[in-house]
């Protein structure tokens, strides 16, 4: 396949067309002065900066907090396309709730032999813990972000599940804050769905699943593994947003059956906890003893019904990179009908023939470890050296079951702000979407990630990508 | 509020007071320095020595003078109560309380850092000091009225006061002590000719030097600028200032949650000794002594506080 023609730019049809979803905005964009374009580009790097929207990189200076790039050029999708896209994401959460029920009660799923026991049985991600217990409404993933690539005018594909603890939330409401200020004329211009309701349905969404001990109006919690976390800025902004609780492990502790926290007058029992540590840290009785970050002893707190943990434990099952691979006939067994979202093509390692064949093609692919997130520890086939793809070989064959492989797709563009004016750039996208009682709830919109250098295809921030607002516009 | 978001409030203005003291004791100093150039050296350690960081600084420098006392004080990171280690200490308490605080506070306070980072990422000469000194009570003012301005009057905003006159209060006292130690000699000579100069260096530390002639005239003694240091409420760096304002703030915190804590009897006790004495009184018993009592019961004080509201597990 020849990549540079078969890549799919969302706004430009050749040099001075844009695409209908585009139409408006285009018009308004040919006719800005560039250098005012440039200005409010800088601008939006101070109200980041000001604001302290940073993240910290792993394995740098620990003080090192570092801006996303944002890039001022949106990234537009139409009502029509947003329509499909949310049906689809929708059925696959439900078939990710339905599933990580099944798995942790009667395992249908596996006695049908639609997936393999063993990929469950030996899976880290797999929580024996959590066999028998019913969390609060049957919910396991309360938020989710489901990573959707997209390749041509009615191609998306779902890239990645993000059933545990998905961030990038507060970007797709501080990107869209500082569209808002900087180019208010747009937003009367053109309809765009608003984001802003996000945090308030997270509130609703995790009171609804408060727990059978809870009495009254339920006291929620983020629980953050505190300030050096690379997305502490966002937990910050998500407990502040919600009018909720910012708590670290040793704020917390078991009492009378309860999880409660400290307070100026006392412990203060919690009902919902929102927590962005992953489940290892979870609690150091049931889980990794090592781990500061938890609370001792709150799975069993959580066996009793005496707290709500979002998301569950033990849904990273649900969203492993080998089981990735399964989703399709997961959806349609638990849906009935077949995924509306495609699945990208994917060779499971662990498995001889495709093992020889991802060998045979690693310039072509792109492998993935099956615990791994935020784009280390993969390799980019097409955009690696010979000596990288030799390095990478030596490891696949010595742990053939930690990797995955898939084609390299060519993602679709949207174009970014550059010096020298509008210049294509790769991006994949984020929605966010609540799973409650009271339905599930999907934000129009969401993350848009963007490679910022010229033909790369890897969007991760911590790998040098950026982000873009996100519109979805009103039909 | 978590027992944490108290602590972080409170260190956070404690640290933020911090830099602004140490800004004004290095203005102080290099105007000495400046006017009476054969007293420079003595006149830099004194700066150290009120700063209390003599032991850390004579591990990274061997004399005192303009640029190493500067680079010590402002920008020297093994040092924990430089401007730059105590701005980037405040952020950090911000950062860990940013529920607590308005949109506005937050970022005047990231806002310092980031304007602090920059002026300090290089040594200050001399002929920028005064400008980068400037910069940090500006800076730090800016944070103050964000403070004021937006944030509302319950428990939050207490602890963040009273963190703020504890600091300021062991402040003053530690520049009154060091100061009149430095000193002795003419103190000893009461109502000879005094060395202008040098009493003026206290009143400048604490920003009263205004202040002082406004109430006192031309009239400086060491008296009058022991009184005015300890006794004055209306001077906003007096010891009974401060804790006119400490008793103050954990009496709403007192009424706010129905609880009278072991710390409300200490400050109390505290603010019952300040004023039972006169600048008499004081001098009899010893104004080092008197001053090295108040600062062991200003610690005190600020341990009871994090016990009594649960800053640490």
């Amino acid at each position: 396949m020849d990549k540079a023609e078969s890549i799919f730019d969302e706004m430009l049809l050749g040099d001075d067309n844009a695409r209908s979803p585009y139409g408006e905005y285009h018009d308004w964009f040919v006719a800005e002065d560039p250098t005012r374009l440039h200005h409010k580009s800088r601008e939006a790097e101070t109200f980041f900066r000001r604001t302290g929207i940073t993240f910290n990189v792993y394995g740098q200076e620990e003080a090192a907090e570092r801006l996303i790039p944002f890039d001022i050029v949106p990234r537009i999708i139409s009502g029509r396309e947003w329509a499909r896209l949310s049906r689809g994401i929708e059925q696959r959460v439900r078939a990710i709730n339905a599933f990580l029920y099944d798995i942790y009660h009667r395992q249908e799923i596996l006695r049908a032999g639609r997936v393999p026991a063993e990929l469950i049985a030996q899976n880290d991600a797999f929580l024996p813990k959590m066999i028998g217990v019913a969390p609060p409404a049957n919910i396991y993933t309360h938020i989710v972000g489901t990573d959707i690539v997209r390749t041509g005018e009615d191609q998306f594909y779902v890239l990645e599940d993000n059933a545990r603890t998905p961030s990038g939330v507060s970007y797709m409401l501080e990107n869209r804050e500082s569209m808002l200020q900087m180019f208010p004329e747009l937003f009367s211009r053109i309809r765009v769905q608003p984001v802003s309701d996000y945090p308030k349905n997270l509130r609703r969404s995790l009171a609804a699943c408060a727990p059978p001990a809870c009495s009254g109006k339920p006291v929620i919690a983020v629980l953050t593994p505190g300030i050096h976390n690379s997305a502490y800025f966002e937990h910050a902004f998500l407990a502040d947003q919600m009018g909720a609780e910012l708590v670290e492990g040793h704020d917390l502790r078991v009492i009378d059956g309860r999880i409660a926290m400290r307070t100026t007058r006392g412990y203060t029992p919690i009902d919902v906890i929102y927590r962005r540590i992953d489940d290892d840290f979870l609690d150091p009785l049931n889980f990794n003893p090592q781990s500061l970050l938890g609370v001792p002893g709150i799975m069993d707190v959580y066996r009793s019904g005496g707290i709500t943990i979002a998301n569950a434990p033990g849904t990273g099952i649900a969203d492993d990179k080998a089981i990735y691979s399964y989703m399709p006939d997961i959806v349609e067994f638990y849906t009935g009908e077949s995924a509306i979202l495609k699945n990208v093509p994917t060779w499971r390692c662990s498995d001889e023939d495709s093992l020889a064949y991802v060998l045979e093609h690693l310039h072509e692919l792109v492998v993935k470890e099956v615990h791994g997130s935020g784009g280390y520890g993969m390799l980019v086939g097409p955009a690696a050296s010979k000596r990288e793809i030799a390095a990478f070989r030596d490891k696949l064959k010595a742990k053939p079951g930690n990797y995955i492989a898939q084609p390299t797709l060519s993602l679709s563009t949207v174009p970014i702000l550059t010096k020298k004016g509008l210049a294509p750039r790769h991006v994949d996208l984020r929605p966010f979407v609540l799973v409650s009682p009271l339905g599930i709830n999907i934000t129009p919109g969401g993350l848009t990630r963007v490679a910022l250098k010229k033909g790369s295809l890897v969007v991760n921030s911590s790998q040098g990508g950026g982000t873009k607002d996100t519109w979805v516009l009103e039909e | 509020m978590l027992g944490k978001t108290a602590g972080g409030l409170y260190w956070m203005f404690r640290y933020l007071e911090r830099s602004e003291n140490n800004a004004r004791l290095l203005e102080a100093g290099f105007r000495i320095a400046l006017t009476r150039s054969a007293a420079a050296e003595d006149e830099w350690m004194s700066v150290i020595q009120t700063a209390g960081v003599q032991t850390g600084f004579l591990e990274r420098h061997d004399t005192a003078d303009s640029s190493t006392v500067t680079d010590y004080l402002l920008r020297d990171k093994t040092n924990p109560s430089s401007v730059i280690s105590v701005i980037e200490a405040s952020r950090n308490n911000a950062r860990l309380v940013r529920t607590a605080l308005t949109r506005e506070v937050w970022e005047a306070t990231n806002e310092c850092w980031l304007t602090l980072k920059d002026a300090l990422a290089r040594p200050v000469r001399d002929r920028e000091l005064p400008e980068v000194l400037g910069l940090i009570r500006q800076q730090s003012a800016l944070v103050r009225a964000a403070l004021h301005g937006t944030m509302l009057r319950n428990d939050i905003y207490d602890f963040a006061r009273i963190g703020t006159f504890l600091e300021r209060a062991d402040n003053t006292a530690r520049i009154l002590d060091v100061k009149y130690y430095v000193l002795l000699p003419s103190v000893m000579h009461v109502g000879s000719s005094l060395d202008n100069v040098q009493w003026e260096t206290i009143l400048r530390s604490v920003s009263a030097q205004r202040a002082y002639r406004w109430l006192h005239g031309g009239d400086i003694n060491s008296r009058g600028i022991a009184e005015f240091l300890i006794s004055d409420r209306r001077l906003p760096r007096s010891l009974v200032f401060c804790y006119t304002k400490i008793v103050d703030n954990l009496a709403y915190l007192a009424e706010d949650y129905g609880v009278r804590e072991e710390c409300h009897v200490k400050a109390d006790e505290v603010l019952g000794r300040l004023r039972g004495h006169t600048i008499e009184t004081i001098f009899e018993q010893g104004l080092h002594e008197f001053l090295e009592e108040f600062i062991r019961d200003n610690n005190a004080l600020a341990g009871q506080i994090e016990q009594d509201y649960r800053f640490y597990g």
